[in-house]
């Protein structure tokens, strides 16, 4: 493997950064070509990186990491150290980071928003942020971007935001705070109970794999990683933050929040949270599935009663969260990786409908849904646009999107944990449904409502322009080429869950949902026949609607 | 009567001066400039303030290149015992010194174009300084409590500094009444400490018993004696008033809204910073057999300093009282360290890593606050900053960083602080007050916020008729010094650096 592979990681981070820093120090100097020049760049390059390390894939079959390099930061006290790499968890989330932040810096390069050095500035500090937060095997650093990424969120917000930016940046950033450092906590509390020699999560397995921490220590740890990660990924209840941030935020914000940032916490939980801590996950998972179900039914009826169309978007983003939890809370190979699938598709659907919802603004001027109607007479590829968006978000097996994989194996995966629950989570797709469709209908179909007629009276209503298309393009494209191909993203990911997550063969589900907890030891033999995460279907259903 | 003027002679015998040069030198140029005012003539009285600072630099880059093993006594007693040289001491030292030149660049602004002696102003810092040097290295209560005295008083002047206002002149009275009623509860904690290690009834009773090794070889042989018990409590209490710990914070609000910014960052940093050195030292060296009293009574201290710090900062609309209350909770994070110190040897550095982030991000924020406010004190409130990043982006990119530092946000140093003083206290076993802490920290996260909230959202109210936007007026455009924007900027890109690439810092720390 070539040697300049790692390097590649540093450049996706700190390209950004770099650039973003340039913009705020000189923001009064620098001309607005230049400006929009340098910021493309700034999103290009992680972007190209994470295509190009998608390719170049091939992990080390020891650590099951690619691309490994260390940096020493001068903490060497406390074993921590920047060391960045790759496994077949994080590629899929290091991809969707590079791809979504292409598609929300692009858009905000054309946004014409006040200020927009500062804007894009601090958009491009967020970028690095993420790309460090997937690339990062040291834990302290993977919490570290996190946050990097997370505070330029609060300035957008409170800045660039619409209506109760102000309270909704307080709220959000307290909220996310507040998660952080429960999850942080629970990083130091691994960290010094493993009595690992090092920070990253290669020697905390290591240490761990030889002496494992005590079942209550595990019971603690782990509450702390799922409710400090919960509140992180809106886990219901604690998920009040999200719709409000996303209703207030700028689209690019919004985009890459509830598009990359939000996977964090989920992330967090699947590389680290439970293959470290099996048994405090393992006595949790209940629980967690019983609080990812509210996220599924509840949190999918008060997607149902929204009437503006951004605060729909920011719930039915919490919703979906719901089935990650699920996937999860299987804790097998199958269940975890069709979470890891729909965590990437939901990324892109959601930034997708950020983008696309913020289209519709334009031409409505309101968020509004009962206001407005009869669009797509007018804009008839924005609307083709925005129903593959909704279909790919409620999980239908349409035009080959990536979402139905991940749902269908995530309910696979919960039919061999417990069966019962698969009766709510479908019933979800259903709720899914429902306000999917209907927001469909009310946006584009149907007779343009008096209020839209006089805010729009002799106006022309352009249809869907270039620079609108070409970010929502890039997410589309990605989005059908995975669910035309899930092979691609896959193969990597089940060879990285497989030795973490037990592995259910069909017609021994009886042992495994059994209440002693035992955690199966796995190896590569095993997984063999109809074992393997998502085995591709055999034959994609025929797209096109 | 040999026998009690015994340790004099030693001293003057053993000549050690050259263990304290860097005290000296303070003390000698703080002397020189009330010379050069009355040499100098009127018209070139203006260049003191810069001797001053010139002179500090000298001493700190001495320190810094030359100077770095003490002058060869580090590890060694000095003066009969009066003194210990370590690397404790000599990370203070540098520690005090970029204190105290801050303070004399913020005093430049903060005096410029008043009726006020000048000159006095540098005199009372540096000899401030040089006392806050000898009060981290002392190793003896005789010394300690001189030197601690000799801070407070001249902290007495520079609090009423700015005679002619009424507020100025209320702190100056709160602090000394209050700091005097600390001075004789410390003091009556050291006679009972020295009443008991002397008393010949008990074995291994020691002659000097002020001296910090021979009151600890005591008391390891009566970790229980309740007198001593009484006396630690005390003298802790003591210390406590310096750092500002809960429940002897009470002079902090009014007294820091009271003093002129330079000497509010001085007893945020400097004064806080020596109360550290000294806890740590006594802590460590002195009342460590007493753990058994001595850990609960810390954890009961440093629960409700950040308790209290947190929650009494939330509502305040004054920004030098929200920096006050916030440092008392500040305090209170650094009293886990000085606990997890006791289990875990490292915390000491990383004690000493959090009070040099928290000297850099502070001083960033009072010297936008000193900028901000120079003629009257007026300007302090919150509402004072509103459009701060429309109207002096400059002084808000600086004021953001030194607050999201201070409130411990990533990518900053503050941060690192903050992890490596928790991890300190996870290895310690310190469960409580970790929680404890991180309940304060996300409470702080409100306040600070709130506060760059105001500084850089724009105000824009929405009104129920919806009236269009209201612009405020914009502040006066005033020009930044290019000196100004180095030293602050200097303090910004410093915090962003080493929250990145702790190298510096902490190999300095580990090498000292």
């Amino acid at each position: 493997m070539p040697e300049s592979y790692p390097f590649l990681l540093h450049l996706a981070i700190f390209i950004p950064m770099l650039f973003g820093t340039i913009l705020l120090l000189f923001s009064g100097s620098l001309g607005e070509a230049f400006v929009r020049r340098i910021a493309f760049v700034g999103f290009l390059v992680p972007a190209a990186v994470a295509l190009w390390l998608w390719i170049a894939f091939s992990p080390d079959p020891v650590t099951g990491y690619a691309f490994l390099s260390t940096v020493p930061t001068g903490l060497e006290i406390v074993d921590i150290s920047l060391k960045l790499g790759l496994n077949g968890i994080s590629l899929p989330l290091f991809v969707l980071a590079g791809v979504v932040g292409f598609a929300a810096g692009f858009y905000a390069l054309v946004s014409g928003a006040e200020r927009l050095r500062q804007y894009l500035a601090l958009l491009l500090i967020m970028q690095g942020g993420l790309m460090g937060v997937f690339a990062s095997v040291d834990v302290f650093f993977f919490y570290f971007f996190h946050e990097i990424a997370l505070i330029p969120t609060f300035v957008m917000i409170g800045i660039w935001g619409g209506r109760e930016r102000h309270y909704a940046a307080m709220k959000l950033t307290v909220y996310l705070s507040l998660g952080a450092l429960l999850s942080l906590a629970g990083l130091i509390a691994l960290y010094v109970q493993s009595g690992a020699s090092s920070f990253d999560i290669i020697s905390l397995k290591a240490a761990l794999e030889g002496e494992s921490i005590s079942e209550v220590a595990q019971n603690y740890t782990f509450a702390l990683l799922l409710f400090g990660f919960g509140i992180l990924v809106s886990l219901w209840p604690f998920h009040t933050w999200a719709a409000l941030g996303y209703g207030a935020a700028p689209t690019s914000a919004a985009m890459l929040h509830a598009g990359v940032l939000k996977k964090f916490g989920l992330y967090g939980l699947i590389q680290i949270g439970a293959p470290l801590l099996p048994q405090g996950a393992e006595n949790w998972m209940y629980f967690l599935a019983l609080l990812a179900l509210g996220n599924v039914i509840i949190i999918g009826f008060v997607t149902v009663a929204q009437r503006d169309l951004k605060q729909m978007i920011g719930f039915s983003s919490v919703m979906h969260m719901g089935y990650c939890f699920l996937g999860l809370a299987c804790l097998s190979a199958v269940g975890v990786g069709g979470a890891v699938i729909l965590m990437f598709a939901h990324g892109l659907t959601v930034a997708l409908l950020f983008l696309l919802g913020n289209c519709i603004y334009r031409r409505t001027e309101t968020f509004d849904m009962r206001e407005m109607g009869g669009l797509a007479r007018n804009t008839p590829v924005l609307a083709a646009f925005f129903v593959t968006a909704m279909l790919a978000s409620i999980g239908l097996p349409g035009p080959g999107l990536a979402n139905f994989w991940g749902e269908l194996t995530v309910f696979i995966g919960l039919w061999q944990y417990r069966e019962w629950m698969v009766i709510p989570a479908v019933f979800g797709v259903v709720i899914s449904a429902v306000y999917g469709l209907r927001a469909v209908g009310n946006i584009f179909f149907g007779e343009p409502t008096e209020a839209f007629q006089s805010a729009s009276k002799g106006k022309r209503i352009p249809d869907i322009q270039w620079h609108e298309r070409t970010p929502a393009l890039v997410l589309l494209v990605v989005l059908i080429l995975v669910g035309l191909w899930p092979r691609s993203l896959t193969d990597s990911i089940d060879e990285s869950v497989s030795p973490m997550y037990r592995i259910v063969v069909p017609g021994e589900e009886a042992s495994v949902t059994g209440d002693d907890g035992e955690f199966e030891a796995v190896s590569f033999e095993r997984a063999e026949g109809p074992v393997s995460c998502c085995s591709p279907p055999k034959r994609g259903p025929a797209g096109g609607l | 009567m040999n026998d009690t003027l015994s340790p004099f002679k030693e001293i003057a015998a053993s000549n050690q001066w050259s263990a304290i040069l860097p005290e000296i030198s303070l003390g000698v140029l703080a002397l020189a400039l009330l010379v050069l005012e009355i040499l100098f003539p009127r018209h070139r009285r203006k260049l003191i303030p810069g001797v001053a600072i010139f002179g500090q630099l000298l001493v700190l880059f001495w320190l810094l290149l030359f100077y770095r093993d003490g002058g060869g006594f580090l590890g060694q007693e000095t003066f009969a015992g009066m003194l210990f040289h370590d690397e404790l001491g000599q990370a203070m030292r540098v520690f005090f010194l970029l204190t105290s030149l801050l303070v004399g660049y913020l005093g430049t602004i903060t005096l410029a174009g008043k009726p006020l002696p000048k000159v006095e102003f540098y005199h009372i810092t540096l000899v401030v300084t040089a006392a806050l040097m000898l009060l981290a290295q002392s190793n003896h209560f005789v010394m300690f409590f001189i030197s601690l005295e000799t801070v407070t008083v001249g902290f007495y002047v520079l609090v009423s500094y700015f005679r002619h206002q009424s507020i100025s002149l209320e702190a100056g009275l709160k602090y000394l009444i209050l700091s005097g009623v600390s001075s004789a509860i410390l003091l009556f904690g050291i006679a009972l400490l020295y009443g008991i290690g002397g008393s010949p009834l008990l074995a291994g009773a020691s002659d000097d018993a002020m001296n910090f090794g021979a009151l600890n070889a005591f008391l390891k042989n009566h970790p229980e004696n309740g007198l001593a018990l009484i006396g630690m409590v005390m003298v802790i209490a003591g210390v406590a008033f310096k750092i500002a710990a809960f429940p002897f914070q009470i002079w902090v609000p009014d007294v820091y809204q009271g003093a002129s910014t330079p000497v509010t960052a001085f007893l945020a940093v400097g004064s806080k910073a020596a109360g550290f050195a000294v806890l740590l030292t006594l802590v460590l060296k002195v009342f460590q057999p007493m753990e058994a009293v001595l850990v609960p009574v810390l954890t009961v201290l440093a629960t409700l300093t950040i308790l209290f710090g947190n929650i009494a900062a939330l509502t305040q609309r004054n920004t030098k009282r929200l920096m006050g209350l916030s440092g008392v909770a500040h305090a209170g994070y650094l009293l886990v360290g000085v606990i997890a110190s006791l289990y875990v040897p490292w915390a000491q550095g990383a004690v000493l890593f959090y009070l040099f982030v928290y000297l850099l991000a502070s001083f960033a924020v009072f010297g936008v606050m000193a900028h901000l406010s120079p003629e009257d004190g007026t300007g302090d409130e919150l509402e004072d900053y509103l459009n701060l990043a429309r109207d002096r982006p400059f002084l808000a990119v600086v004021l953001v960083i030194g607050l999201g530092s201070l409130a411990g946000i990533p990518p900053l140093a503050g941060f690192i602080g903050k992890v490596l003083i928790f991890i300190a206290a996870f290895q310690a076993g310190l469960y409580w007050l970790l929680g404890v802490s991180i309940f304060g920290v996300v409470l702080s996260i409100y306040y600070y916020f709130g506060w760059i909230k105001t500084a850089v959202f724009r105000e824009w109210k929405v009104a129920p008729d919806d009236e269009d936007e209201q612009e405020a007026p914009r502040r006066e455009h005033r020009e930044i010094a290019p000196l100004a924007r180095l030293i602050l900027g200097g303090l910004a890109v410093a915090t962003v650096v080493l929250g990145f690439f702790q190298g510096p810092l902490s190999d300095w720390l580990g090498r000292l």
